[in-house]
């Protein structure tokens, strides 16, 4: 770790990156006149695919690949920057668009110009109206100084650049939902293929970014392919920014290089509370299954969280000690999902709901043998069985915690409620 | 319609390709004004983007920052989710109700406080977390709400839902 050198983050806390002067001061806009001035649209492309750099947005799908999907056919193309975070226990991406704003601008500009897009969205979640302003701001400077808007740097590259607020929907980070809701609709998945890089937007091909991976967009072309790649696994490559949250000493995002052990990651933030031990832990946000001490030292990256029927997600890591009652962190996440549902499909909109009332009757001291039954097996109607992975997101960390802890479930039954009276539990 | 309604409504169409685009952003702009969004502006949303009324409600009925009644003056969101709940939000929640005398989804008798326990908020490093107006307060303990709340008092109204 004490080799490693924070990238995205870089002067966080210390420095005013809003501010285009400082920005410039700090690197600012190296990657974009490299990429206009020396290098090809296509050499752009080709540097990112090199990088096996990988969506930091959840699926972590290639972002060469996903960029090399556009039919070459002439029509016009959009490239949409995914600002809408809401997975519970990930906060990175407010933290770039409040704090470095101008380095998002600068991978979205490089990136719509490796993709040949002259029309850019950012779609920023409702709740983040500072950071839309300060967003907003950043990109009036940046295009009074002409690195964005006409004729880039006196290139012939020109791009538009609109900033585009939600209204209040976890469903709208789905990248099909998101084109629905820019489109001033209901923010419904559709219905794949046809995939948005054939059509998207208005039905034309569309590519959707994350913003941290626009961000590392910016970074890999200023430092080549080969850097980013030599960075954690092979496949799995390059730095990423945990969030980590819960029972631990300072929360907080963390730039780590992949491969790092969760438990490495945990004396990131500073290790457990005093006198506190681990009970369990998620490493992906609300969707994924949750871990355990005996899983300390799995490696944070796509392809080992994978392998432990988890995942990497888009890097919300929450923390539980013992203090934490696994059926009341099940019910606050069923209770999420249920909410979320954007209501299409059934097994995502009954079920959800059915789990979600089975969960909290539990956790009321309500619940039945007969719930818990239902709850060990209703997973094969629920998952994969939807349209989107928001029905899929449903079940896994309860399912894990239920395999893991059945005795605490099945306490709830027989003590008519919590057996570990669990109150506020940060000392 | 008023002339600065449309107005306001013609720069947020010529935004995008197409007119309904603008939709969400013109509704957030007339509940700036409006403080929800009146059934005037649901008619007036549907003029400016070419779609019927009912349309435009049952979009507008999707999402949560659109809100179909008035709700008050000060708009209270109190993150409940994990890891706010791993760090406390619960004793908040209980503390914020039983001071505004109010409860989920209610807005006080002078039509002041509207409270709303809402989904992540993407501060869990900082949690307990809630939003008061769209602007965020961090590791909110039940005193440190106390003084919050003496300070939005003491604030000059302003729109409880800013558009922009």
């Amino acid at each position: 770790m004490a080799t490693f050198e924070p990238v995205l983050t870089a002067g966080i806390g210390e420095l005013d990156l809003t501010d285009i002067d400082v920005y410039e001061r700090n690197g600012g806009f190296a990657g974009l006149k490299k990429a206009l001035t020396e290098m090809t649209p296509d050499s752009v492309a080709a540097e990112v695919t090199a990088s096996n750099l990988r969506g930091r947005g959840g699926a972590g799908f290639p972002t060469g690949r996903k960029w090399s999907f556009l039919p070459k056919d002439g029509r016009k193309r959009y490239l949409v920057c995914n600002c809408d975070e809401a997975e519970p226990g990930t906060f990175k991406d407010r933290m770039l668009l409040e704090k470095t704003p101008l380095q998002i601008i600068e991978g979205l500009i490089i990136s719509a110009y490796a993709m040949g897009a002259a029309q850019a969205y950012i779609y920023i979640r409702g709740e983040f109206l500072e950071g839309s302003r300060i967003f907003r701001r950043a990109l009036a400077a940046a295009t009074a100084r002409n690195y964005a808007g006409e004729r880039i740097l006196g290139t012939d590259f020109s791009l538009d650049i609109v900033v585009h607020r939600g209204a209040g929907a976890y469903i709208c980070g789905e990248e099909t939902a998101q084109l629905e809701s820019l489109e001033g609709k209901r923010g419904e998945p559709r219905l794949k293929p046809p995939f948005p890089a054939v059509a998207g937007l208005y039905g034309l091909p569309t590519v959707v970014n994350n913003v941290e991976t626009l961000g590392y967009v910016k970074h890999i072309i200023e430092r080549g392919a080969p850097w980013f790649a030599a960075i954690g696994p092979e496949k799995s490559p390059g730095p990423k920014i945990m969030s980590v949250s819960g029972h631990v000493r300072r929360p907080g995002n963390y730039e780590v290089p992949l491969g790092i052990s969760a438990r490495a990651l945990i004396e990131e933030a500073g290790g457990l509370l005093q006198g506190r031990k681990l009970k369990a832990f998620q490493p992906g946000g609300a969707s994924s299954a949750a871990l355990f001490e005996e899983d300390l030292d799995v490696a944070i990256d796509f392809d080992s969280l994978a392998a432990k029927r988890t995942m990497l997600g888009s890097g919300g890591f929450v923390v539980m000690d013992d203090t934490a009652c696994m059926v009341a962190c099940a019910m606050t996440l069923t209770r999420f999902f249920e909410h979320e549902s954007c209501g299409q499909c059934t097994p995502c909109r009954e079920g959800g709901q059915w789990v979600a009332r089975m969960v909290a009757r539990l956790e009321a001291g309500e619940g039945t043998q007969e719930d818990l039954r239902v709850l060990g097996v209703i997973n094969n109607t629920i998952t994969g069985t939807n349209l989107c992975p928001l029905g899929d997101s449903i079940m896994p960390f309860l399912g894990s915690v239920l395999r893991r802890f059945p005795e605490e479930f099945a306490a709830h039954v027989a003590h008519g409620g919590c057996p570990l009276k669990q109150t506020a539990s940060v000392a | 319609m008023t002339p600065a309604r449309q107005a306001r409504g013609r720069e947020l169409v010529a935004r995008y390709p197409k007119a309904q685009s603008a939709l969400i952003p013109f509704l957030q702009y007339c509940q700036e004004q409006d403080g929800y969004v009146t059934h005037t502006a649901i008619e007036d949303a549907a003029e400016v983007v070419g779609i019927t009324p009912g349309e435009v409600e049952s979009i507008a009925s999707f999402y949560t920052l659109l809100f179909k009644e008035p709700a008050g003056k000060h708009i209270i969101q109190v993150c409940r989710t994990l890891s706010c709940m791993l760090r406390g939000a619960e004793d908040l929640q209980t503390h914020i109700k039983r001071r505004l005398g109010i409860g989920h989804f209610e807005t006080s008798a002078d039509g002041q406080f509207y409270y709303e326990e809402v989904e992540c908020l993407a501060a869990c490093d900082r949690a307990p977390c809630l939003q008061h107006n769209l602007e965020f307060h961090y590791d909110v303990t039940p005193a440190a709400f106390d003084s919050l709340l003496d300070a939005w008092q003491a604030q000059p109204p302003q729109p409880a839902m800013p558009a922009e």
